[in-house]
């Protein structure tokens, strides 16, 4: 293959562009049409306009624009990671592509076992989705993870894995599953079926948008306290924010860093222990062995 | 009158944001139990330091998860519930 340094130069800052630009705009966006209020106040995402839709009208709100803005820039992320990777590895994006494919393998062998090496690239894409929507509120950015509807939609995506891989033996087997252990613990089985994708929804939107909640209200508190304390002082040193300095930023590091990626972590690895194990393996390979036998 | 019937329903919305919010006791010694044992198990076998720490805090998210039930009512009350009700008032009385 031709080595060409200029190419490659130019398609790095195309990708890093495509990382950086989506984030940018997002800023602005938000800048340009925050609408103006007295203090700090607390709401959930803004709806930007609503297209009208034959059954429900469908609001295009702040948490789906900054979703896709994650969506890009992940993806800008990985081409600039993976474009011109050679056989032999010399450069060092490349090394650090093949480590988080390694480690996303890894993971996903460790938790599901051989039968799901499949799954890597699902479950790594939703750990950096997540990891990366929570991170967004660095940036000032409404985090999308703290909107319920997001964290349904990747919830609702879980459940249909997760049956379709219990379908996988038919649905006999399927039906047979919620007769365990004992028939009439039934009802309870269908209910904690269906609060499978519920909680998963709800643990990670709940501990995000707690995060935000508490973090705006320390604001507000060390707001006041701060103009409490200065209020007397002429002029700017009387509106002067001096407890506001430094103190968020050290719930922002628990709240937004490590809670966002441990939600993320956590969704990812749920995901992975309810797939695998509603999958009924044993059965699965034994009528694959059976088959194999009759052929 | 009017002012008397919003007060009451801002008031039970703050009451029962409040009373919601006792399932934070659930959750807190739940995860305070997962952690001691961790503590002990890390104090038995230091090389085990890095599987217990992730396995505990699996544990922790998942024993969570009531207190986030909790939490998510409470900011429902708080934030959503007093604009239904003052508008289901408002229609009522017309």
């Amino acid at each position: 293959m031709e080595n060409n340094p200029r190419h490659f130069r130019t398609m790095d800052i195309v990708y890093l562009l495509m990382m950086i630009l989506p984030v940018v705009a997002g800023i602005i966006l938000k800048i340009l049409t925050y609408p103006q209020s007295e203090g700090i106040a607390i709401s959930g995402a803004r709806v930007f306009f609503t297209i009208k839709m034959p059954l429900q009208d469908l609001p295009i709100t702040e948490s789906q624009i900054n979703s896709w803005i994650v969506m890009i820039s992940v993806t800008g992320l990985c081409l600039y990671l993976t474009h011109g990777i050679k056989v032999k590895a010399d450069t060092k994006r490349q090394h650090i592509a093949e480590w988080i494919v390694e480690n996303a393998e890894k993971l996903v062998i460790g938790n599901m076992g051989e039968f799901f090496l499949g799954f890597a690239p699902f479950v790594a894409s939703i750990l950096a989705l997540s990891a990366f929507s929570s991170l967004l509120s660095l940036f000032g950015l409404y985090a999308p993870t703290s909107d319920i509807n997001i964290t349904a939609g990747w919830a609702i995506l879980v459940f249909i894995l997760i049956t379709y891989y219990k379908m996988k033996c038919g649905p006999l087997m399927y039906l047979k599953s919620f007769g365990d252990p004992v028939k009439f613990l039934a009802p309870l089985n269908i209910i904690s079926e269906i609060a499978t994708p519920i909680s998963m929804a709800f643990r990670h939107y709940g501990n995000v948008l707690s995060g935000a909640v508490i973090s705006v209200l320390l604001a507000t508190g060390l707001q006041g306290l701060s103009s409490k304390l200065l209020g007397g002082l002429p002029g700017f040193l009387g509106e002067f924010p001096l407890l506001q300095i430094g103190i968020p930023a050290v719930l922002s590091i628990y709240f937004d860093v490590f809670s966002g990626c441990l939600q993320a972590y956590i969704f990812a690895m749920l995901t992975m222990l309810y797939v695998s194990g509603g999958f009924p393996a044993e059965e699965y390979f034994r009528r694959k062995a059976s088959d194999k036998q009759t052929v | 009158m009017l002012e008397l019937a919003i007060g009451i329903i801002l008031g039970s919305c703050a009451l029962g944001a409040g009373i919601a919010m006792i399932a934070g006791i659930g959750p807190g010694i739940g995860e305070g139990n997962a952690v001691a044992k961790a503590c002990e198990a890390i104090g038995r076998q230091p090389e085990c330091k890095g599987n217990v720490t992730t396995t505990m805090l699996m544990g922790c998210a998942i024993a969570e998860t009531t207190g986030l039930y909790a939490l998510v009512i409470a900011i429902l009350l708080i934030f959503v519930a007093p604009g239904r009700l003052v508008d289901i008032l408002m229609s009522t009385i017309g």
